[in-house]
């Protein structure tokens, strides 16, 4: 197993000991986040591959009544919406929550990068991946006859709304991960996506429920990042202001619960 | 640079009604190698564990490098390489691309590549940790400890399980570093390992020090001489034969243990007393010697027989 001829190198060990300079420590554990995201299969299961077939399945078939209108002007918000959720709240809460769990969040711990670097290394994966995804959907989208509305300020409107429910998604993803078992937090992050994939208006209109219940779905991240969506690549609105309160409170709440009571163990 | 690497006082942790740790101390010298030793559930993970910062102390001071490894965080990390006693690697990440991570974190780490070549990784650089093998997995634990060329490491139980070959291995890395002015605190319930590696033994036992010094202090001078033969062989003839205050015990197996309170008395008229005696028995000593005490024996006095468990 180990050379002979290995033994006789000539590494010096003596101590000279520095930490690297935030920037690169950031990038270089994003990278790592990024190739481990993007080297598993389930997870690219959920952030990939069901989004486009929900996108294609549902546009060019009539299995669901979208109530008029394209189908595919209708779904690609929806099935965007779901991809960034997908990254932010359900690969990051079942990836970090074994992270936690194999000593890894330990391990990292003990080197240089702070936790604070940690996060942005995170993060950052995190919008690398939404990048692949939504260039990806759109591609799809645009081929099955998408025309999206907004131009320019339309989509500097949607970034903001992606931001706002990447951080409120990753903050409920560490909230989870830092408090549940790993395999807790692996079943319920599924059933999350899988409920929220049929209750927030991703590929089933809300307006189709009953109205006792619409407030409470109208209060979902998954809503109002569907609908923040919709609303400005859809119907060429502004700012759609309700769903990013709606975000930011998710964010606020989210991000506090996690820093009170996120355990690295 | 005066300060000791670790310098521990009165350490107490408990988990809820277990306590872990009960009034410990211990001083680690810069640059040389202090093992920690004692069976498991002793509190030697625990023990290092706080030292590394990752736990609180109910109780006690602990300074690493002179620092508080709480409050000091962050001065320390950079100086300080650590090694867990399992796990700490993402599964699907490669050897290799692990290993440039943790030197992506340091000014001047060592050159990955060179590091893996040094400790037989390089057939696996791209290999996921999960099928790693075990012994491989430690080895890359171990690159990533020292690959920021730290003043001090903390490895626990860096051996845990390896077969003889990866063993040796690691016992020459850290002989290695330890030539380099590295200190490092390890852990481990191998006697053996503990004997070839350290410069002070810190034995642990029921969370306390039952016993800290250096090998040969803990070993003491006292020699013994030990052969092997046909259980149930006439001890209290041999002893006979022998001088005043000699004892002869025998152990399962047919191993005899002659011992002597007056150190002189054990040099070579005893051993041809002994011979002679076996002789006019007509008795063949096998696996004769006259060796110190090793700390094995010392280990198994002080924590008792009963307390193997590994």
């Amino acid at each position: 197993m180990i050379d002979p001829a290995s033994r006789t190198s000539s590494v010096s060990f003596a101590p000279a000991p520095g930490a690297a300079p935030l920037p690169r420590m950031v990038l270089a554990q994003a990278g790592m986040e990024l190739r481990v995201l993007l080297r598993n299969g389930e997870q690219l299961l959920l952030t990939m591959v069901i989004p486009v077939l929900l996108l294609v399945g549902f546009s060019m078939t009539s299995l669901i009544d979208i109530g008029g209108g394209s189908r595919v002007d209708f779904l690609a918000p929806g099935v965007i919406a779901l991809a960034v959720m997908s990254t932010a709240f359900t690969g990051q809460a079942i990836g970090t929550g074994f992270e936690r769990r194999y000593g890894v969040l330990k391990r990292l711990g003990a080197t240089p990068l702070s936790r604070f670097g940690l996060l942005g290394a995170k993060t950052l994966a995190v919008l690398a991946v939404q990048v692949v995804q939504i260039t990806l959907l759109s591609a799809v989208a645009l081929t099955l006859g998408w025309s999206p509305r907004g131009g320019l300020t339309g989509a500097l409107a949607c970034a903001l709304v992606i931001l706002l429910a990447t951080a409120a998604f990753s903050s409920l993803a560490l909230l989870m991960a830092g408090t549940l078992r790993a395999e807790a937090t692996l079943a319920a992050a599924n059933l999350v996506y899988v409920v929220l994939l049929g209750l927030g208006g991703v590929v089933f209109p809300i307006d189709r429920y009953p109205d006792a219940v619409r407030p409470f779905l109208e209060a979902l991240p998954i809503t109002a990042l569907a609908d923040g969506l919709r609303s400005v690549l859809t119907e060429g609105a502004g700012l759609p202001l309700a769903p990013l309160l709606v975000l930011a409170v998710w964010a606020v709440a989210g991000s506090l619960l996690a820093s009170r009571l996120f355990r690295w163990e | 640079m005066d300060t000791a690497a670790v310098e521990v006082t009165d350490l107490v942790k408990s988990y809820g009604s277990t306590t872990a740790v009960a009034g410990l101390s211990f001083t680690a010298p810069r640059g040389a190698v202090t093992a920690l030793l004692g069976p498991n559930g002793a509190g030697k993970t625990s023990t290092i564990e706080i030292c590394e910062g990752f736990r609180q102390a109910d109780s006690g001071t602990v300074r690493v490098l002179g620092l508080d490894p709480i409050t000091d965080a962050r001065a320390l990390k950079p100086r300080v390489g650590v090694m867990l006693q399992a796990g700490g690697v993402p599964t699907g990440a490669r050897a290799g691309e692990w290993l440039r991570l943790m030197a992506a974190f340091h000014a001047d780490p060592l050159p990955p590549q060179e590091l893996m070549e040094r400790l037989g990784l390089v057939s696996v650089a791209r290999t996921p940790f999960r099928r790693l093998s075990g012994g491989q997995q430690q080895r890359l634990s171990l690159a990533a400890a020292v690959i920021g060329r730290p003043e001090l490491v903390f490895l626990d139980e860096p051996t845990a399980g390896l077969d003889p070959q990866a063993r040796m291995a690691t016992w020459e890395l850290v002989t290695e570093l330890r030539t380099a002015g590295v200190g490092v605190v390890l852990t481990t319930h191998y006697m053996e390992e503990a004997e070839r590696l350290a410069d002070r033994v810190v034995i642990i036992d029921h969370g306390r020090v039952v016993a800290d010094g250096g090998t040969d202090e803990l070993t003491g001078a006292d020699q013994e001489l030990r052969f092997r033969a046909a259980p149930g062989i006439d001890s209290a003839s041999l002893l006979s034969a022998l001088p005043a205050g000699c004892r002869v015990e025998e152990f399962p197996g047919g191993h005899y243990v002659v011992t002597c309170a007056d150190p002189q008395a054990l040099g070579p008229g005893l051993l041809a007393t002994v011979t002679t005696w076996c002789a006019a028995q007509g008795i063949l000593p096998e696996d004769l010697r006259v060796q110190r005490r090793s700390l094995e024996d010392v280990f198994l006095e002080l924590t008792g027989r009963d307390l193997r468990e590994s």
